[in-house]
């Protein structure tokens, strides 16, 4: 299978996807990268946003929260810390949790509440962002 | 002798608690389903993750930017014990052999003098240990009956792990739980999670880059400090699912036990009361017979 790449999502909680497909487009933290069969071993941070996989005509899209990336000769490994398909989100839902999350970051009341309030604000904003693009 | 009453009543009371522990059985193997089930579906994710590291702690190991919490603080003065163990008891020896182990670790910290602090994770853990060693333990940590075993639930844990080792308040961290051998066995056993470079040992698989070498994306420092508190909560994560499953199937296995005694001391009432009985209607009859012949 030299044509195809070997792709596997896994996030902590279960494996989202294992297969072969054309190409897959990561959002690394310096820019996004396309990773065709052969590519080169990389391993490179993501940043929050919106991942494509090509295959054939079929483009999937779905949003990576924290995660990782590692090309090997085997193929692309991406260790999302959370996995959203981006055709299951619901934007009314979306636009409740953004405002919910802002409100937190006020009401926290030390470090580490606000730590986790203001983890959760920049991943509703990197959703968005990846709905709208 | 007991009375035909109270024999019956025993038995009656011994079917009942027969019938509780049936269906503790079945709960508890319907939940250990699942939980093996999110347990496993955990593995890909952790294997990676610790293969990773794996290559990266090798070239960074010995950098001098390498962050604390991969190469430790350089000193191991202070140590700090995650003790998990179950919310619940009747699961045989699954939280005794935890607190055990965790005892033992303790003492033998105890007597290199190391301080050590204790963090407990579930309800059973901190009731045991604080006879001990109440002035040890800096928090405690509830599953909330399980609605804590999750991925929320280990990041929130590990921030605060992480917060904690900014802040200096311990050197080493390390982890004690079950190991989920297999259904019917769970060994406690002690891992190492900070500084992470320690926990990784050479058996874990590194990828065959087939003589290429890895581009790093920004670099390696970089990665790594992205990478490290993820590690941490990943490994508490899989020790969280591992010990929530051997709790299950050590909650299984006690409650098979227990029905089965039930039942064989069901058995043994039973003939204790059929022979009582016999042993009545024998006497009433001699009596009967004695007192015909008198006449």
């Amino acid at each position: 299978m030299a044509d195809k790449l070997h792709f596997d999502l896994v996030s902590p909680e279960r494996r989202l996807f294992q297969g072969d497909v054309d190409m897959v487009v990561v959002p690394g933290e310096d820019g996004d990268f396309g990773v065709l069969p052969g590519h080169a071993p990389v391993m490179s941070a993501i940043r929050s946003g919106a991942i494509s996989v090509h295959d054939g005509d079929d483009v999937r899209r779905t949003f990576i929260h924290g995660g990782f990336a590692e090309v090997t000769p085997d193929g692309l490994t991406v260790l999302a810390e959370e996995a959203i398909d981006l055709s299951s989100v619901d934007r009314e839902q979306l636009a409740k949790d953004l405002t919910e999350a802002k409100e937190d970051i006020g009401l926290a009341r030390d470090d580490h509440e606000r730590h986790i309030a203001e983890a959760k604000l920049a991943k509703f904003e990197a959703l968005t962002e990846a709905l709208n693009g | 002798m007991a009375s035909l009453k109270e024999l019956r009543n025993r038995i009656s009371s011994v079917k009942s608690t027969q019938k509780i522990t049936k269906a503790m059985q079945m709960v508890a193997a319907a939940k250990l389903r699942r939980a093996q089930d999110a347990a496993e579906a955990a593995g890909p994710y952790a294997e990676r993750m610790a293969s990773v590291m794996a290559n990266l702690s090798t070239s960074m190991k010995d950098s001098p930017g390498a962050p604390p919490l991969l190469v430790g603080t350089g000193k191991s003065d202070t140590y700090l014990l995650l003790v998990m163990t179950a919310d619940r008891g009747l699961c045989g020896g699954f939280n005794t052999n935890i607190v055990r182990k965790s005892r033992e670790r303790i003492t033998a910290l105890q007597a290199e003098g190391k301080t050590v602090k204790i963090i407990t994770v579930g309800k059973k853990g901190a009731d045991q240990l604080k006879r001990l060693y109440n002035d040890l333990i800096v928090k405690r940590y509830d599953l909330g009956g399980g609605k804590n075993v999750g991925r929320d639930a280990a990041s929130e844990f590990g921030l605060m792990v992480r917060e904690m080792f900014n802040a200096g308040e311990f050197d080493v961290c390390e982890l004690i739980a079950s190991e989920f051998v297999s259904v019917i066995s769970q060994k406690p056993r002690v891992q190492t999670l900070i500084p992470a470079a320690d926990a990784i040992d050479d058996s874990v698989a590194r990828p065959d880059l087939q003589g290429a070498v890895y581009e790093y994306e920004p670099d390696e420092e970089e990665i790594l400090n992205v990478l490290l508190p993820r590690y941490v909560d990943t490994v508490i994560l899989s020790a969280l699912l591992e010990n929530s499953a051997g709790e299950m199937g050590a909650r299984m296995a006690a409650m098979d036990n227990a029905t089965r005694n039930a039942g064989d001391l069901i058995d043994k009432l039973n003939l204790v009361y059929n022979r009582t009985r016999q042993a009545k209607i024998t006497t009433e009859l001699t009596e009967i017979i004695s007192g015909a012949e008198a006449l």
